[in-house]
This record gives C-alpha cells, structure tokens and sequence, in this order.
C-alpha cells in the first residue's frame, strides 16, 4: 500500500510517503512558504523511492480546519495531482492529525486538540485511541468556539495539544481543570505523517473520495467582514482581506 | 501544441483549452457574480472557498466536452497574479500540481497580458507593436506594446478604474453589482443633453486618467434630482458618455504621441458599445486601426490565459514546482523571453 500525503493547514509545511509500514516525511517550519515548498517536497519523497505519482493507491491531506489559505493550498495541490493521475483522496482532519502526533509521542490516549483560529476563538475536536490499532477516533464533533465554550469532555485524564492551548491557556484550564492532565503547546504542528497513518486506515475503510470531492473543512463559516465595494483599490493596490487568513 | 488555461484571479473560474494548430477548442466559466452581488462587492475569502469548488470540474467537464484526453496536453497556463491573492493561488496549486502530475510544463501567466492579448484569438489578429487600453474592473492602462512581454504603461489612473467607476455610479443608481452592464443598458434610454459630466483630466497635457471626480459628480447628481427611471437614466447616459469621451480623448492623445497606428481595446469595459463604437470612429479619423476581444473575452475569461500561456511555454519558459501567486505583479516587470515571437502572431 502506497500513499503520498500532505498537511499545510498550519505554519508549518510537511509532505510524507507511506509504503505499507514504512513512513518518510519532510517536514519544515515556514509560515506562507506552502506554495513553495509542497510539490518540491513531494519530488523528493519520490525520487528517494524511486517511484512515480502513479504508482500511489492513494493520496491523502489535511484537510482542515486551520489557516484558510494553507487549508486550501493542500486542497488545491491534491485535487490537481488526483484529478491528473486519476487517484482516489483521503481527506484527513488536521486535528486528528496532530492529537495521533501527540499519542505516538506520548502514549496518551485522551486527546484534546486546539488550533488558535483568532477572532478569540479555536479550532478543537476531543480524541480517544482505539485500542486495536493506535488510531485517534473524534469523540463528538469538530468545533469553532469561544474558549470558554469548548464542550466539555467525559470524566478521564485528558492531554491538551496545539497553538490553541498556548493562546487560550487561561480560559481552557478553568473550564477544564478537573479532567485535564496536561497539554502541550506551540511546538506542534499537524504533521502529513500522520495523515498517511490516518489515511491509511480510512482508505480501507472505504472512505476515499474523488479529486473534486478533496474539498477543506473550515469550521467557520460566517466569514463575511464589509461589503468588499473596493475590492478594485485592493486589487490595485495588492492588498486583500485575507492577508491574514485565519 | 496544446495548452489548457486556468483563471481564478477574481470572481470569476474559467478554464479553456487553445491549440497551436486549432485555435481555441473550448471554453468554460462559473460566474460567482450573483453570489458576490448579495454583499455589494467581492468578498475575497467567499472567492477563494468557491474556486477550489468550481475549478477541477470544470475542467473535467471541458476535457470531456472537447474530446480531449490528458495525454493530448502539452502545457497548463494559470494566472499568477495580479488579483486577489487567495483566489490566485487555488489556480496556481490545481494548475501547476496538474501540470506536473500530467508530466507537462506549467507556466504563470499575467491576468493583463491575457486581457491584452486577447483580441489575438479573432481571425483578424492585431500585430506588434501596438497602443492598448485596457479597461477592467482594476485597471485602466494605456500601454505601448512591442512584442510579447514588453510592455510600457504610459498612462495610468491616479484613483479608480473605469470599470469600477461604472459599478460604482451604477450602484447609486440602484444598479446590482457588477452594475457596469446594466448601466450602459440603462444610458440607451437616456437623453443625450439633460445632463453633462466632467472629461477628468483631458484639459491638461498627458495620458493619466481619474474618473472618482466622475463618480463623485454622479453621486451630486443623483442627490441633487428627483429619482424617476428617466432620471437615472439620463445619469447614466451623461455618466458613460464622459467616461467614454475621457477614454477616446486619451487614446487620441497617445495614438498621436506615439505614432502607432494599431489600438487594442481590452479588459470588461472594452465591451462597452459606445466605447467601441466612438473608438473606431476615431481610429479611422486617424488612419488606425483598432481591435477588440470576442465580447465573451472582454471579461475574465480562461481562453486569453491559455492563448498568452500558449505564446510563453513556445518560447520555452516553465515555472519551477514551487509555485507562487502575486497579488501585486507590474505588467513592465515581466520578462521578455518571446522576441522570436514578434512576427509569430
Ligand atoms: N458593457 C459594459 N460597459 C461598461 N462596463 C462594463 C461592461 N461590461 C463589463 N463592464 C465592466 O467591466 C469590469 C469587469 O471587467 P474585468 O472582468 O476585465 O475586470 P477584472 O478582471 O475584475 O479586473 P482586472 O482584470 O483589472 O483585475 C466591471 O467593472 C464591469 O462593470
Ligand atoms: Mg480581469
């Protein structure tokens, strides 16, 4: 089994191969670099492999939520390799990505991933390990919400991971407190090694789709500021709204 | 040689397929205008989240529609840029991940060079060098143009576009975004003489626009009188005509100055009637020679991008796998890789 897989949603660029149990990743920090970086990423794995797109079963990506931008840049890249090697997609929650990041480091097994999605909000979704395979599983849904609204998890030993922890510290550890065991900040990033972990089990599962179907979840949705009636002065002067993209 | 060209600079997905031999063997494009028009404008992000919806089938359904299969694909041109940035960069990861996927050169194409271009994709194709206009929703240029890739602005608009001084007028007079159309169909039941409007700038010397005065002036206007349908359209009659005059003035001003005899007229407003109208009147007086797009490629359009992609990966340019998207991009910075291309088109 072979799957190529990639994660761009956060500040970080990463590209990862899966060849049955096999993983190799190349993973960099670099904050609006994706666009950059990704395909070059993917040249790479391939030529250390000595395989080519078509070769893959599967491709797979984090699709979100996360920086809009980055979100849609996995999305874009994806549909365009899928579409033209005529391969099936796996979409992968970023989230889920990074709580499986945490497990693996850790052994950890209740889960609570945060990314900070500005606007005083974050992105969250609560994961157990499934016993049998090492694999997180959503508990609940994936939400957009205020800090102090996350929902709140079953009695248990809980483990904070993501951007989100750092910037809502405060607020999360209060409504958390008694069931929180820990949690650990900014130093990590949804990885694509994940998402071909991920991936992989999801696309036995059946759960692959086609390339225009690889479409990013945001979570939020009300993303309407002004009325954009100068959208010509910005286009003219190169500056758009979504500069910052989350 | 066989090029499918993407855009998504704006509001607009389109896609088309131009072959060397051939000619253009298709075009498709979803317009997210009605979406847009709720809001007054273009919203970027809601741009952005119905490219990555729009694009890939509408590719898939051009291919299909056209009988082409991938491996008939010799390039993929996308816009790179200028427009907004995060409605670029969907065309640029589908098309340059396309490219390489299909094992074919990509190229980042200029959003104005297409539009400039674009008249090269009617049977009767302007040769270089030539004067263009160019008039859209962003820009309102005059540029010398003496071959692929070199381009001059030699006149540019201080504040608004033309296209946007049309939305903007057409706005207050209730008009629904893009309000450009629909209020050159409303001036043709306007009287010619109840109103006139300033020609901004054509009393001194030079070839720079700015039409806010105009939109100001219309705004007066419109405050100032009773608001019948008459009314508004005798403001928008006024309104066009200036707008119109403005540009004829200009483009007068620099056919003479430069002493070119070709004028191409691009870019959304280039579909004006009058404007075209009152352009080849005065091309003739000049001896000129004047030549407009397909009015289907007046506005975004896939095609122009596939047509300027074609002439680029001809002449051998390719984007590397990294990819970019430029929300600022100066039509006189690009590189001229064409020059043999001088006389090839
Ligand atoms: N018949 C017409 N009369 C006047 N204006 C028109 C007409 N048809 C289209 N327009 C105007 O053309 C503009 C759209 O043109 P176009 O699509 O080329 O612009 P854009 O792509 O948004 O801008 P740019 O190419 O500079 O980034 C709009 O402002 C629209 O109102
Ligand atoms: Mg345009």
């Amino acid at each position: 089994m072979k799957i190529l897989a990639i994660e761009t949603s956060s500040e970080a660029c990463s590209a990862a191969l899966l060849i049955n149990d096999e993983i190799r990743q190349r993973y960099q920090f670099a904050p609006q670099k994706h666009a950059e970086l990704i395909l070059p990423m993917l040249e790479s794995l391939l030529a250390e492999a000595q395989l080519s797109l078509n070769a893959m079963d599967a491709l797979a990506f984090g699709r979100g939520p996360g920086a809009f931008t980055g979100v849609r840049i996995a999305s874009g890249v994806i549909q365009g390799l899928a579409f033209g090697a005529d391969l099936p997609v796996v979409p992968v929650s970023s989230l889920a990505a990074l709580a499986q990041q945490l497990h693996r480091e850790t052994g950890e097994t209740q889960l609570l991933a945060a990314f900070d999605a500005r606007m005083k909000e974050l992105y969250w979704g609560a994961y157990e390990v499934d016993a049998d395979h090492q694999l997180v599983r959503l508990v609940g849904d994936e939400v957009v919400c205020l800090p102090e609204q996350v929902p709140l998890p079953t009695a248990g030993a809980w483990h904070g991971v993501g951007s989100g922890w750092c910037a809502y510290a405060a607020a999360l550890n209060e409504r958390l407190a008694p069931r929180l065991s820990g949690w650990m900040g900014d130093e990590r990033y949804p990885r694509a090694e994940e998402v071909a972990q991920l991936a992989l089990s999801r696309f036995k599962k059946g759960l692959a789709v086609s390339a225009e179907h690889a479409l990013p979840v945001y979570l939020r949705d009300n993303v309407v500021r002004q009325p954009q009636s100068d959208i010509a002065q910005e286009k003219r002067e190169g500056n758009t709204a979504i500069k910052k993209p989350l | 040689m066989r090029v499918l060209g993407i855009e998504t600079s704006c509001d607009e997905s389109a896609v088309a397929i131009y072959d060397s031999e051939q000619g253009l063997l298709g075009h498709d494009l979803y317009s997210q205008a009605g979406m847009h028009a709720q809001y007054g404008g273009v919203v970027p992000e809601l741009a952005s989240r119905d490219h990555v919806r729009k694009l890939v089938p509408l590719i898939k359904q051009l291919l299909e529609r056209t009988a082409t299969c991938a491996a008939e694909i010799d390039g993929v041109a996308y816009t790179a840029g200028p427009g907004l940035v995060g409605a670029l960069l969907v065309g640029a990861s589908v098309g340059r991940s396309l490219a390489w996927s299909w094992n074919v050169p990509a190229v980042a194409v200029h959003h104005l060079e297409g539009h400039i271009l674009a008249p090269m994709l009617e049977q009767n194709r302007p040769a270089f060098p030539f004067l263009a206009l160019l008039v859209s929703g962003g820009h309102t240029q005059l540029i010398r143009a003496d071959g692929v890739g070199r381009y001059r602005i030699i006149g540019d608009t201080l504040d608004d576009s033309a296209g946007e001084a049309f939305d903007k007028t057409a706005k207050l007079l209730g008009l629904s975004y893009p309000g450009g159309p629909e209020l050159a169909r409303l001036a043709e039941q306007g009287n010619q003489s109840r109103f006139r409007f300033p020609r901004p700038m054509t009393n001194r010397p030079g070839l720079d626009f700015s039409f806010s005065g105009l939109k100001t002036f219309a705004a007066n206007t419109v405050r100032e009188q009773d608001d019948d349908p008459q009314t508004r359209a005798d403001i928008a009659h006024a309104f066009q005509q200036a707008v119109v005059e403005t540009l004829v003035i200009k483009c007068r001003r620099a056919l003479q100055q430069t002493g070119l005899t070709r004028l191409v007229v691009a870019g959304g407003v280039s579909a004006n009637r009058q404007l075209r109208i009152r352009l080849r009147e005065t091309a003739t007086q000049l001896g000129s020679e004047v030549f407009y797009p397909g009015m289907e490629f007046c506005t975004d359009n896939g095609a122009m991008i596939a047509y300027a992609g074609w002439l680029r990966l001809k002449a051998g340019e390719q984007e590397p796998l990294a990819f970019a998207a430029k929300a600022r991009w100066p039509l006189n910075a690009l590189a001229n890789n064409t020059d043999e291309q001088l006389t090839g088109c």
